[in-house]
């Protein structure tokens, strides 16, 4: 494969970044959103024919005997600092390199085109679409990077796009704190990830993921026996570069930006905050997944992390007003999900077992369906607030007379999410399950309550939307389906969600290139279905017309609820360990040391600099006789120095 | 003789061959004092003249018995060089054009390709004769230059300073020479001296010799103590040539000092001239920092700016290796393009309102905002704030500094560090003269012509994306290791 095409990819967005964001404010907004909109047309054309090719063409640097290989389409060097710290730059092809590059482009198309509805009567709309052109450059930059540190610049980048979109409507105080607290907790996490980067890189001597991946057990050997702490070097490396996956994908205890971060538009929402930057964190383990693999240690760890992280943010979503923290935290406990399914596949622990790696291909394909239906979901999330302009559900009741494809495409987001078949959800879902139980049935029934839990909250939404009881406020205001460039995604997204299961993704996506016969787990899928149904019908019962029943419940258990709505109290944790113990009691006697010590110092040294400035001004005498009596004894003197020095 | 010899000096004929047009042009155009073609045809033949040299190969030959040389290397420090002296008269052509300017347009472009011919042979000469010849006629045209503004009292006294420190540094640098001729046995080729100067030859005339061989050339760089005549002169000359001053011929002097003492006296590195630069690099830096920071006239101010850059120019000189030709060969790329990106605004307002205070600059955003970026990006790069330009080239050089792992080069990067926090101070002066200070503008909004736009364009250009795109880096090196060490002795 040449290099026009990948390279094309990356910086057709950029140039559009660059385009929109200088020229846009000299564009009609109309022009703004169709360059917008055909720029990313073009990159989604272009992400198609290259994945096509990788999977397709047979071509042998991508397959050889049946199995797919990692391809590097170019790697420059960037920046050598030394022999061997060099940064590369690149484009990798594998499997989920070239899957990420369909979902993005999809889910960034279809966000393009309805923002183009949504955002219509929204001031900076030029710049909006810049921002939007810019995370995409960068989400695309970071699947496709060849080494971890191409990665990193590109991880920081998608945090910057993601700050400047959440905090677009700069004019709400909301809005700036939330992108501020997004930004905050993420770089929190990244500082980890970065420790990580170069713990792993001064064994190793590579950036390069192929290098590193390829083989696992070399870079085991590398680190040598060294500990740290209890536990080995590349544990720790390992988990420290997980814990940047956790900022990004919203893991506990770091999870706290996601649900402020929906204070963004609500297309932004879709594209970067359910579909693809907080997948970033399964991605990154998915890349590095051979060398999590000879580290059972971090595996357990991203299992519990994961496990702990689905169950807490599918109980905080069953008791949420506004519909849009409903779908954050299903976004968490959905990404949660893939990463436990992640966790517990094992290759080297369990050769020649069947069901080695099955994890992974199933996160992966959970991952590939998830992004099109919570983009669906969000997207309908749009479309309704568009309707009614506000966020609670209070506020909505009865809406499927008056916006019927919104509530079509919303229902098979919600029976996709549930895991009903024949819906995407489900087959992913079903995979993540058997893999679960294949390492110990703990985890399986513990993910499968929570999967239950998610059709229940899922349902739960979806009635008290559509059904419970209209709104009086209808009559005033009638809410009505939204414009072409809305509905459309909406409906693409739709049938996606309904065929995406029947992908035969094992031949495609596995983590050793293998082709691997996706087949139904009989018993795991009955299971899971039989849960799933009998959440919908308890929603259906608490929720489909109003009734004193849901607040019965509440009033059983006051104080659970409580604790949930209130998000278990996780922000008022951290604003008392930032409020009163780092600001009140550390940062105290910090700025005492700033102001008294450290600024003291550089006060005396900056008078200093000036009293010698000031008294040497008489060298500058403008007199030429002067200068050149210096010139001539400035050289003897330089002479006669060095001479001195050398006796 | 063999005249095909001449095909060796593509270069310099390209360079003289523009020269010979323009003069003939001038010469015998009807030239009614106003608007003419001499100007635009001027640059464009530049620029072509630019092209053909960076595309027709070197051959990579010593000729003329080994007096001259043309490889890679100096192929790519003619270009640097090129590139400033194009984006200097992209940014002249309003002052050229103005009334002042009438009849003497052709002589500005003249005097200019002259000087670019000497720093040509300077950096190609292999042999002390054509290496002295080449200096001087990069040199005395200058001090023509200088004195450009007839009416000007300063425009006269920049000109007589520099005239007298030139012919002492000259007398001073020839000194040295006769001194090395004496050890090198009757011969003035590098090779020969090279031969001939090691360490078992030294002696208190050999470090005089080598000291005053550094000031003379030190003085085209303004190191300290050389540099006195710097304020004075680039405060009175006319803008474009301070410009030019300070970028393309303070390059081609450290190119020179970069390849005559590593080639020449290079077997005396760590027994004499080590220390020697050591000294000098640490007071050229602090000292110009000391003084750039009282500056308030732009002009004087970029003059201190500049002697404190070509401190961390020779920090090149230093590393006296392949990498340390490289990252100097870049650095001196990089600050042609911040220098240059500054000195086309103040020339630019200096040309409409003739203010040249920094006071003078409060509030500019307000009314030429294009302007009061391009800059901010200039003094950003050229104190070192990443992602510009400057400071990947200051990392680099310090980098090529620090890799013999000497203790006393880390220390020489540390007082280097420091002094750049020093230079934030002063670059930052002007910054927030600009964007912060409260006061009403004093400079009224303007349109800048089209070639001032261009010009800007090209330096910020630059300043934005040299560091990023390695590609201008790896050229430098490229170019330094195809040919730089073969062709050394």
């Amino acid at each position: 494969m040449g290099i026009t095409l990948p390279i094309l990819i990356l910086t057709l967005p950029l140039f559009m970044f660059l385009l929109l964001g200088i020229g846009g404010v000299k564009m009609s907004r109309k022009v703004a959103g169709v360059l917008g909109i055909l720029g990313m047309g073009t990159t989604m054309t272009l992400a198609y024919i290259v994945a096509f090719k990788y999977f397709f063409s047979g071509d042998p640097a991508f397959i050889i005997d049946g199995v797919r290989q990692q391809f590097q389409v170019f790697d420059v060097t960037w920046l050598a600092f030394t022999e061997k710290l060099v940064v590369n730059l690149g484009f990798l092809l594998d499997p989920i390199s070239a899957m990420m590059l369909v979902v993005i482009t999809t889910i960034s198309f279809m966000v393009h085109l309805y923002s183009w509805g949504y955002m219509e009567h929204e001031g900076g709309f030029q710049r909006y679409y810049a921002f939007l052109s810019l995370f995409s450059f960068s989400m695309l930059g970071l699947v496709v990077a060849t080494n971890i540190f191409q990665m990193y610049i590109f991880w920081e980048l998608v945090g910057v796009s993601s700050f400047l979109l959440i905090g677009f409507f700069y004019r709400l105080p909301s809005a700036v704190s939330a992108s501020k607290k997004a930004f905050i907790v993420t770089r929190f996490a990244d500082l980890g990830f970065l420790l990580g980067i170069l713990t792993l890189s001064y064994f190793t001597d590579t950036f390069n993921f192929v290098s590193m991946t390829s083989n696992p057990m070399n870079v085991l050997a590398e680190t040598g026996g060294a500990t740290f702490l209890g536990a080995s070097v590349l544990t720790w490396a390992m988990v420290l570069i997980f814990t940047g996956g956790m900022g990004k994908s919203a893991m506990l205890p770091l999870h706290i930006w996601l649900p402020d971060a929906m204070e963004g538009p609500t297309p932004v929402s879709a594209l970067i905050h359910a579909a693809t930057m907080v997948v970033a964190g399964v991605y990154l383990v998915a890349r590095m997944f051979p060398v999590y693999c000879v580290v059972e240690a971090s595996m357990t760890f991203i299992t519990v992390v994961g496990a702990i992280t689905a169950f807490y943010a599918a109980v905080v979503a069953c008791t949420q007003v506004d519909i849009k923290r409903v779908l954050a935290f299903s976004t968490i406990s959905q990404i949660a999900f893939m990463m436990v399914s992640l966790g517990v596949a094992r290759d080297y622990l369990m050769p020649g077992v069947h069901y080695s790696g099955l994890g992974y291909m199933a996160g992966m394909f959970h991952l590939f369906t998830h992004a099109m239906f919570k983009a669906l979901l969000f997207l309908g999330a749009g479309a309704l607030i568009h309707a009614v302009h506000s966020n609670d559900y209070t506020k909505m009741g009865g809406l499927r007379k008056y916006m019927p494809i919104t509530h079509w495409t919303f229902l098979i987001g919600c029976l996709a999410i549930a895991g009903i078949p024949p819906f995407s959800g489900f087959f992913s879902k079903d995979e993540m399950l058997a893999a679960m139980f294949a390492n110990s049935w703990v985890w399986g029934a513990w993910m499968t309550m929570v999967a239950g839990l998610t059709a229940f909250y899922m349902f739960r939404l979806y009635y008290l939307i559509f059904w419970w009881e209209e709104n009086p406020e209808y009559e005033h205001h009638k809410p009505h389906d939204a414009p072409w460039q809305m509905s459309l995604p909406l409906i693409i997204l739709a049938a996606v969600s309904c065929v995406a299961g029947f992908i035969p993704f094992g031949e495609l996506v596995t983590w050793n290139g293998e082709p691997y016969h996706i087949h139904l787990e009989a018993p795991v899928a009955a299971t899971s279905i039989i849960v799933a149904v009998a959440a919908i019908a308890l929603a259906t019962v608490m929720y489909r017309k109003k009734n004193p029943l849901p607040t019965k419940f509440k009033n059983a258990l006051p104080g659970l609820w409580k604790a949930a709505h209130h998000r278990f109290y996780w922000d008022e944790i951290y604003l008392f360990i930032t409020r009163n113990i780092i600001f009140g009691i550390i940062c105290q006697a910090i700025a005492w040391f700033d102001r008294h010590v450290i600024d003291a110092t550089m006060d005396a040294f900056a008078k200093v600099t000036q009293k010698v400035s000031f008294s040497i001004r008489g060298f500058q005498s403008g007199n030429v006789q002067t200068y050149v009596l210096w010139y001539f004894f400035g050289a003897l003197a330089l002479a006669a120095i060095t001479w001195i020095c050398l006796l | 003789m063999d005249y095909s010899q001449f095909g060796a000096m593509l270069p310099e004929l390209i360079i003289l061959g523009i020269f010979l047009l323009v003069f003939l042009a001038d010469t015998f155009s009807a030239d009614n004092g106003r608007k003419s073609f001499l100007t635009p045809f001027t640059t464009l033949l530049f620029l072509l003249g630019t092209v053909a040299i960076w595309i027709v190969p070197s051959c990579g030959d010593a000729v003329f018995g080994g007096m001259y040389v043309d490889n890679a290397a100096s192929k790519a420090m003619k270009c640097i060089l090129n590139v400033g002296v194009f984006i200097c008269m992209l940014q002249a052509n309003k002052w050229v054009e103005s009334e002042v300017m009438a009849f003497r347009k052709g002589e500005f472009y003249e005097l200019i390709l002259v000087t670019l011919f000497g720093m040509y042979l300077m950096i190609s000469a292999r042999h002390f004769l054509l290496f002295i010849i080449g200096l001087e006629s990069a040199s005395l045209p200058i001090a023509a230059l200088v004195a450009y503004n007839k009416h000007k009292y300063e425009s006269h006294e920049a000109a007589i300073k520099y005239i007298l420190t030139a012919v002492f540094s000259s007398g001073i640098l020839l000194t040295g020479l006769s001194f090395v001729y004496a050890f090198s046995g009757g011969s003035l080729y590098f090779s020969d001296i090279a031969a001939q100067i090691t360490e078992g030859s030294m002696s208190g005339l050999l470090l005089c010799a080598l000291a005053f061989v550094l000031a003379g050339i030190g003085f085209k760089l303004s190191l300290v103590p050389f540099h006195l005549w710097t304020g004075d002169v680039y405060q009175g000359a006319p803008t474009a040539i301070t410009a030019y001053l300070s970028v393309v011929s303070k390059g081609a002097a450290a190119f020179a000092f970069f390849i005559i003492f590593v080639q020449v006296f290079g077997q005396v590195y760590s027994a004499a001239w080590e220390w020697m630069l050591y000294a000098v690099i640490i007071a050229t830096i602090t000292i110009g920092n000391l003084f750039a920071m009282r500056q308030k006239n732009m002009k004087r101010f970029m003059a201190f700016s500049s002697v404190s850059q070509a401190g961390y120019i020779m920090l090149g000189a230093m590393a006296a290796d392949q990498l340390g030709l490289a990252s100097m060969m870049f650095y001196i790329f990089v600050y042609v393009v911040s220098n240059l990106g500054a000195f086309a605004v103040i020339s630019s307002i200096e040309d409409r309102t003739g203010l040249v205070s920094m006071d003078d600059y409060r509030g500019l955003h307000k009314t030429n905002p294009y302007l009061a970026v391009a800059m901010t990006l200039a003094m950003f790069s050229l104190a070192g704030i990443p992602p510009f330009a400057g400071f990947f080239s200051k990392i680099l050089i310090f980098t090529s500094v620090t890799g013999s792992n000497s203790m006393a080069l880390y220390m020489l990067v540390l007082i280097a560090l420091i002094n750049t926090i020093i230079s934030l101070y002063y670059y930052l002066l002007v910054v927030k003269a600009m964007w912060i200070s409260p006061e009403e503008p004093k400079i009224a909004a303007f349109k800048s012509g089209k070639c001032e736009k261009v010009a800007l364009t090209l330096c910020v250009l630059g300043i934005v994306f040299m560091g990023l795109v390695s590609y201008v880096y790896q050229y430098c090196v490229d170019s330094v290791g195809q040919s730089f060490f073969l062709a050394l002795n």
